[in-house]
C-alpha cells in the first residue's frame, strides 16, 4: 500500500510533513493525540449549559506559529431560529 | 575573541553527531583555531575513532573528573593540526561519573587555552546531555530529514528552551537532493518549517563519510568532497562569515548534464 501509494499518490514527503506537524504541536503541549477529542466534548458539554451551541458545528484545534502553539476554538451558536424554546 | 563552548546534540542517536563534531574540529582547526573536543558519551566513546587517534588514549575525562591525572595529561594531541586536542570518554565508567557542575568546571579551565571547545554529546535526553549543554553556549542540533530524527531534534530544542539556553543552530545531514527532488524526502524548507531554528549547515548523504571513518581522517581535512565543504562552511559561518549554502540541486543537475554529454 505504501508503495502503492508512493507511486500513484501524494508525494511521501508531504506526508512526512504533515504527520510531523501534528506530532510536534502534541509533542509540544505536552497532551496524546486523542486527547483533544476528549478535550473538544467536555469543552462542548461546559458551554453547552450556558449557550445554545451547535455542537457539531464547533471546531477546536492547534495553530502553529513559529515555535509557539495556541489552542483556537471556533463554537458557533445553532442558527436554527426554530430551537428557541427552553 | 572569547573562547566558546560549542555542543553538538540530536535526541536521536545515529544522525551524525560525532561526524558531525569530528568535521567541525578539523575544520575550524584548518582555519588556525585552537579547538579541543570533548566526547561526551561516556561508555560508548567513538569520536576517537573518527578522529583517528584511538591508540594514543592513555588518560579520559573520567580520570581528570576523579583527579587521576591532569587535564593536560588527557588530551591527546592531533599530530595533523598544531591545536587540536581530543579528551576521550570513559569506556569503562557509567554516565553519572561526571556531573554538569564538572563539566563546567572542565570547559573553564580549558577557556583559557583554547578558541573553541567542542562537546559531542551522547543521543538520548538523559545525564550525558544534560552533561554536554551545562557549560555550552552555542549548541548545534544535528537532525536528517526524516520523521524520527526531526521529532528527536523538536524535543531537544524543548528541552534547550526549558533550560533558558540561547536558540540553538540546526544542521541537516544525510540530505539527498535527489529524493527531496523526487518529493520523497523532506526539504530543507520543510525542516525549518517544522523546527523554526535557524539552518547553519546542510550536508549531503556523501559515501565518502565511511571511507573517512574507516581511515580515521575526516573529511573536512579537504574541501575535495561536497560534504567536506559543508563542514568547512559550517566552522566559517561560526566564526561568523557570510557563507552562501551550497546549491546541492544544481550540483546534481550539472553532473546530470556532464553524464549525458559523454553518454552521447
Amino acid at each position: 500500500m505504501g508503495l502503492f501509494s508512493s507511486f500513484f499518490g501524494k508525494k511521501s514527503a508531504s506526508n512526512a510533513k504533515e504527520r510531523l506537524k501534528l506530532v510536534l504541536i502534541h509533542d509540544r503541549v505536552n497532551m496524546n493525540n486523542g486527547t483533544l477529542e476528549l478535550l473538544k466534548d467536555e469543552i462542548i458539554a461546559v458551554i453547552s449549559k450556558h449557550l445554545d451551541i451547535d455542537p457539531n458545528m464547533v471546531k477546536i484545534d492547534f495553530e502553529t506559529q513559529g515555535r509557539s502553539q495556541k489552542l483556537v476554538a471556533d463554537i458557533p451558536f445553532r442558527s436554527s431560529p426554530t430551537k428557541k424554546n427552553r | 575573541m572569547p573562547s566558546n563552548v560549542l555542543t553538538v546534540t540530536s535526541g536521536k542517536g545515529g544522525v551524525g553527531k560525532t561526524t558531525t563534531v569530528a568535521n567541525i574540529a578539523v575544520a575550524l582547526a584548518s582555519e588556525g583555531k585552537k579547538v579541543v573536543c570533548i566526547d561526551g558519551d561516556i561508555g560508548l566513546r567513538n569520536l576517537d575513532v573518527i578522529l583517528g587517534l584511538e591508540n594514543r588514549i592513555v588518560y579520559d575525562i573520567v580520570d581528570i573528573v576523579e583527579g587521576r591525572c591532569r587535564t593536560r595529561q588527557a588530551m591527546i594531541r592531533d599530530k595533523r593540526f598544531p591545536e587540536l586536542f581530543l579528551i576521550p570518554a570513559a569506556q569503562t565508567r557509567d554516565k553519572n561519573a561526571v556531573s554538569p557542575s564538572d563539566m563546567i568546571r572542565l570547559c573553564e579551565e580549558l577557556k583559557a587555552e583554547f578558541d573553541w571547545i567542542i562537546i559531542d554529546s551522547p543521543a538520548g535526553i538523559e545525564r550525558g546531555f544534560k552533561n554536554s549543554i551545562a557549560p555550552s553556549d552555542i549548541v548545534i542540533i544535528v537532525t536528517n530529514p526524516e520523521m524520527s530524527a526531526v521529532r528527536d531534534a523538536d524535543r531537544v530544542v524543548g528541552l534547550l528552551e526549558a533550560e533558558e539556553k540561547k536558540p540553538p543552530y540546526l544542521i541537516i545531514n544525510r540530505l539527498k537532493p535527489e529524493l527531496v527532488k523526487r518529493g520523497d524526502m523532506l526539504s530543507v524548507a520543510d525542516v525549518y518549517d517544522l523546527l523554526h531554528i535557524e539552518v547553519i549547515g546542510i550536508v549531503p548523504e556523501d559515501e565518502n563519510t565511511v571511507i573517512a571513518s574507516n581511515k580515521g581522517i575526516p573529511l573536512a581535512i579537504e574541501a575535495k568532497t561536497k560534504s567536506g565543504q559543508a563542514y568547512r562552511n559550517i566552522a566559517k559561518r561560526l566564526v561568523g562569515e557570510q557563507v552562501p549554502f551550497m546549491n546541492l540541486e544544481s550540483g546534481s543537475l550539472w553532473n546530470k548534464l556532464i553524464h549525458l554529454g559523454r553518454g552521447g
